[in-house]
Parts: structure tokens; sequence; C-alpha cells
């Protein structure tokens, strides 16, 4: 294990985007900060920019006006980082699949590690894949 | 006096065609040229909430349908509008009601119905460079 | 002049759709505000046409995550329309508690969020906390703590038990105790009176001109809600009022939500009397859908959804024009915004509880040096926390 993945599994920071979501996987994620699932006991905190990242949480199918700015906040970045795609819309567009304005779905933009499925998938559900994640870089 | 009637008096012979198929809706036809008119008459004199104005692409025709709401007697009013198939036109509203410009917008690229004196008839919810004569909502 | 832009700032469920607002500044002082729009449209209105009428219902849920039962309500009040059928007395009850219930949760969330723009964080927090036992109870009912598919074109799908019941009342009584200690920390706090009071007012002449709808419009005066004005469900069958604000500000937004999370448990619990202990017919089926065309409304949590369906009797719809109620609620901002300071601006945005997701940043034009600068929306949330921070000290 090289020292950045070793740096890096201490303390996920977290960033979330949203792509075109119907909010509610949105809503899940900022769940996961309320009391009862409390994600700051695993060393996760929610941050306000990707520059600051080593996760990033993204929903919702990427539509054509969001696309540009999907490739620029993975740009933005810093390597190596994760990318979770949350909810069936992330992972494979979901019923919106043949709609006019989807451009994804995400794996068809970046690179994308994990999939959490589901509609929406529940705060536990969430927690449980990124502690996944952990686990595998040990 | 009932809203019906009261209707019918104040749009008089701007009237084409009075339908209400259900309890409390009521769909009006008029000419496009009276629109300015008639909507200025429901929302200005008869004091009605605007609520919204949907397109519709027919076989032959085009149509528009500007939604009132009568909140105190829970009635929804619907102007309609026929529009011409090759050249779909019709005066925008901004002028009477500011709150109209976005779904004007909306209107345009969907369907490609030009709004008349809109002063702000550019792309909404499409990106800018989305291919011009494309109109996602018409009809193959 | 080039424009940079900076795609992203930080997230709020506040916020469902990322979008974009430029402001126009004069210094501290906002001049014009533009909207732009379209980042998270994923054109529903054209896919629900290639859909059954059934599966609309799903696809509705799905335009917003917090309206995921108002949508489904309208698009099955505007189907029952064009029908011209009613439906059964215990259906009409179950999406009435279902509504209400979802009325209740969005409230708190929004009050939640408004307390984080503000910095007050332990509204947050403690907000948060009483949201969950009302999931709980929706994954019970419903089995999805959200998105809960309840709502099916002539009735519900699903029905209520009496063991339910029984939990649901005693969720309802302990977050009703909450709320009030909730309602009087918020009207009597000092601080939050100076930063919410005369902030962002409307008056009832924008209030029409933008057709602005729901607690929005209530708190500026305007007297409408669907739910009394053109009942559906079992509205007109319970005793309840419409709560309403003469201000306009912020502030009045923030009592009008607050009061009618009180409202919505009383009708809650009336609809539990009614349907407790008792067995009945919960749907009544629907085969075929004939030419003609429906208007169907319901009172969101933001205000008023507006669906219309046209049929030319095959078994998908040939038009759906839907209607968000922050369709309309979003262009007050036009006249809300402007004149007030930039670290007031996420408050005012806040207070109509828009509808899209912050991965949205502003950018700010400054009048005097004639320079775009970028600003993100956690510069504004913090700019508006350190206006908390020196009301509080002095
Ligand atoms: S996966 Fe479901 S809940 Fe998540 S954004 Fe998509 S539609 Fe909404």
């Amino acid at each position: 294990m090289n020292i950045k993945t070793r740096a890096l599994k201490k303390s996920l920071w977290v960033y979330h985007l949203s792509t075109g979501s119907c909010n509610n996987c949105d809503i899940e994620i900022l769940d996961c900060l309320s009391p009862r699932f409390d994600i700051e006991r695993f060393g996760m905190v929610l941050v306000g920019s990707p520059k600051h990242a080593d996760v990033l949480l993204i929903t919702g199918i990427v539509t054509k006006k969001n696309l540009e700015r999907v490739k620029e906040v993975y740009h933005e970045t810093p390597k190596p980082c994760f990318v979770v795609a949350v909810g069936t819309c992330a992972c494979s567009g979901n019923m919106f699949r043949s709609g006019y304005n989807m451009a994804g779905p995400l794996k068809n933009v970046i690179p994308v590690d994990v999939f959490i499925p589901g509609c929406p998938p529940g705060p536990a559900a969430i927690i449980s894949a990124v502690v996944k994640l952990l686990n595998k870089l040990k | 006096m009932k809203l019906n009637v009261l209707l019918k008096e104040n749009l008089g012979n701007m009237v084409k065609k009075f339908e209400e198929p259900a309890d409390k809706r009521i769909y009006i036809t008029i000419d496009r040229n009276n629109l300015l008119k008639c909507a200025e008459i429901i929302f200005k004199n008869l004091d009605a909430r605007y609520v919204i104005a949907s397109g519709i692409h027919n076989e032959n025709n085009f149509e528009m349908l500007y939604h009132f709401s009568f909140d105190k007697d829970g009635v929804i009013v619907s102007l309609r509008v026929y529009l011409d198939k090759e050249k779909p036109e019709v005066e925008s509203l901004v002028s009477l009601i500011p709150g109209i410009e976005y779904i004007e917008r909306e209107t345009w690229e969907f369907f490609g119905i030009k709004f008349l004196n809109n002063p702000n008839l550019k792309h909404f919810l499409l990106p800018e460079d989305w291919p011009e004569g494309d109109y996602p909502v018409r009809k193959k | 002049m080039k424009k940079i832009i900076v795609p992203l700032g930080p997230d709020h469920p506040l916020f469902e759709e990322p979008e974009f607002f430029i402001l126009h500044c004069d210094g501290e002082n906002v001049v014009d505000v533009e909207w732009q729009a379209g980042y998270n449209h994923r054109g529903i209105e054209k896919i629900s046409e290639t859909k059954h009428w059934d599966q609309v219902t799903f696809l509705v849920e799905r335009i917003c995550g917090i309206c995921s039962n108002s949508h489904p309500v309208a698009y099955a009040n505007a189907v029952e329309n064009l029908l011209g059928i009613d439906i059964p007395e215990r259906a009409k009850y179950i999406r009435t508690i279902i509504s209400e219930m979802e009325r209740l949760h969005s409230h708190l969330l929004w009050a939640g969020l408004a307390g984080h723009f503000l910095g007050y964080n332990t509204v947050f927090m403690w907000v948060w906390k009483y949201r969950e036992p009302l999931l709980d109870m929706m994954e019970m009912l419903t089995g999805n703590r959200n998105n809960y598919s309840m709502i099916k074109i002539g009735g519900v799908r699903r029905d209520i038990n009496d063991e339910q019941i029984k939990a649901l009342r005693k969720t309802l009584d302990t977050l009703k105790t909450q709320n009030e200690m909730l309602t009087k920390v918020v009207l009597d706090d000092p601080v939050l009176q100076a930063r919410l009071v005369n902030v962002g007012v409307l008056t009832k002449k924008d209030i029409k001109d933008y057709g602005a709808v729901g607690p929005v419009a209530r708190a500026s005066g305007v007297d409408i809600d669907v739910r009394r004005d053109n009942p559906y469900a079992a509205y007109s069958f319970i005793d309840w009022k419409v709560i309403t604000r003469e201000n306009g500000d912020v502030f009045d937004k923030a009592v009008v939500r607050l009061l009618e999370c009180f409202e919505s448990i009383k009708i809650i619990q009336q609809c539990l009397d009614r349907i407790e202990n008792k067995k009945g017919e919960i749907l009544n089926e629907v085969k075929e859908i004939p030419p003609g065309e429906g208007i169907g409304r319901h009172e969101a949590l933001r205000g008023e959804v507006f669906h219309y369906v046209r049929s030319d009797g095959t078994s998908s719809p040939i038009r759906h024009k839907i209607r968000a109620p922050s369709y309309v609620n979003v262009p007050t901002f036009k006249k809300s915004c402007i004149g007030q300071t930039i670290s007031d601006v996420a408050i005012i945005l806040a207070g109509v509880d828009p509808c899209y997701c912050c991965t949205e940043r502003v950018s700010v034009y400054d009048a005097n040096t004639r320079k775009k600068k970028n600003v993100t929306w956690t510069e504004i949330v913090r700019k508006s926390q350190e206006k908390t921070k020196k009301l509080k000290k002095s």
C-alpha cells in the first residue's frame, strides 16, 4: 500500500454532487449526517468543495447541461479519489433512460468505483457501502 | 352571479366555444387575435390567478391552453387558442403577467411556438447549444 | 469580460435542481437577479407520453423527492377528473394521511435547513432528529422511507391496519410537543427576529404578478389553499383551518410553515379516528381511459401542484403538463432579493423553499470595478452565518 492510499483511508472527506436527481438520494445522503446515523463517527465529513474531497458521492442521471460540470468536478478532485454512484439514477438512468436530455449514465462519463442501487438507497445502505470500500482498501 | 354566466357576459362574442366537461372546470376556445384582450379581462377585471400555460402538438395544428384559477369559487378556467401548423405564433402575455415569461420560453424551446413581443425569448431549460429546429416535445 | 464557470457549490437538499442565479450587485446590495435553470431537466413530460397510465404514477413520484406523494395525488386527481369518477371513502382518508405526513416532514426539513443557513446548527440537528420517527412511520405504512407509491388511479395501493394506527398516534403525540417547543424557540428568539423580520418582503401585488402559491402566498396575506377551495380527498369532511399572515417577510413564511404543522397533526388525528376499527374498499378499479382532458390539483407542501392530462383513448397520455409550485415561486426572487444585501440572499432564497439541488454557485457582479467574481454557495452561507454572529454579540 503506498502512502497515498494509506493517508486516504484514515478519514474520508466526501463531496456530494447532484447531476439531475429527484432529491431523495440527496436527502438520504444528508440524513447520514443527522444525529441518528451520524457518519462523522467514521471520520467522514461532508465538505463544500471537490478540492478537499476524497470521495465523490454522485446522484442523478447526468443531464446534458450538467455533463461538463461533472467532468470538471472530477478533474478538480485530487487523485486518488473514489467515485460512488448513489441511487439507481446514477447507476443506470432509472426510468429517465429514454429521455432526450440524458447524457449519462454516470459510468459513461467518469470512472465509477462503487454503485449503490436503490431508489433511494437508505442512509444505512450508503454508510455500509462506504465502510465496505474502506475495508477493501485495508 | 355564477362564474360561467359572468364569464360569458364579460367575454361576449369573443367566445367561440364554451365547455364545462366536469364540475369546476371550464374551457373557453377563443380566436388567437383576441387572446390578450380575453386574458386581460380574466386576469385584471375578474381578478383570477395565473396558473400556467401548456402547449400541445396536435396532428393538424398547435394548441395553447392558458390556465387561470378563480380561488374563491375553486374553478379552473382554461383559455384555448389554436395556432397554425406551419408557423405557430401567438401574442406574448408578458406585459400583462410578468411571471409568464418562463413558461413562454419553455414552450418556445419545446414546441417551437413563437411568442411575439416576448423580449427574452432564449433557451431556458435546454442547453444554449441545442440544435435549432429540434423541438423535443413535438410529436414525431 | 470573461465569465468563469465554477461549477459547483456544496449541496443542500433544500435545493431540488442544480440551478444558476446571477446576482448583479453594487457593493453589498443586489441590484438585479437572473435565473438560469435546466440543470436538472429530465424531460419527464415527454417520457410520460411513452408510459402506461399506471406507470406514470411512479414516474411523477420521482419528479421531486420531497413531494413524492403530491405529484401522484395531483396526477390521480387529473385522471379521475377526466374519467369523472369518485374514489372510495377509506382511500380518501388514506390519501389525506399520507399527504399530511409528507407536509409535516417537509416543513420540518425546511426549518432545519433554514436554521443551518442562519448559523443555527443546533436547530438543524434537532429538527432532523425529530423528523426521523416520521420517516420510520412512512416506512411502516408504505414500505419505503421516500417514494411511497401509495397512490393509484382510482384509490390507493395499500391499506392501513389498526396496529399501524396506534403506532402513528404515538409518534404524532411526541412530535406535537417537540414542535411546540420548536415554535416557541423560533418565535421568541430576538436574533432570529432581527435576521428574518422585514427581510425579503413580497407584497400582494408581487404574489399576483408571479402567481406564487402555497406558504409563500399565504405569508403575504393571500388566502388561497386548494385543499379548501377545490376540495379533494377527505379535506372537506374534516375540521381544520388555513393559516395566513400579513407581512410577507421570511419570518412570516417560517411562522406559516410551523403553524401548518399543527394543522397537519390535527388533520391526521381526525382521519385516524374515522378509519380506526373499520373496514372498507380502497380501490375503484379503472379499466380504460376514454378520450378527453382533465385537470388535477393538490396543495403540496410548497403550494399548488397542477397536472393537465389529455387522452386519445390509448394506453398512455398524449399530453401531460406538470406545474410544480416552485416554478411560480422561484421567480419571485426578482422582487424579494433586489435591494437586499448579499448576506440575506441565502435565507431569502431559502424562504420560498425552492426545489432545486444546490450544486450551485452564484456569480456576483461588482458594479463598481466592473469585474465578475464567482462566489460559491458556501461563501454566501458563511456570510449569512457571520451576520448572525455579529447580531448575537451586539
Ligand atoms: S435513484 Fe430514485 S431516489 Fe435517487 S435520484 Fe433517482 S429517482 Fe430519485
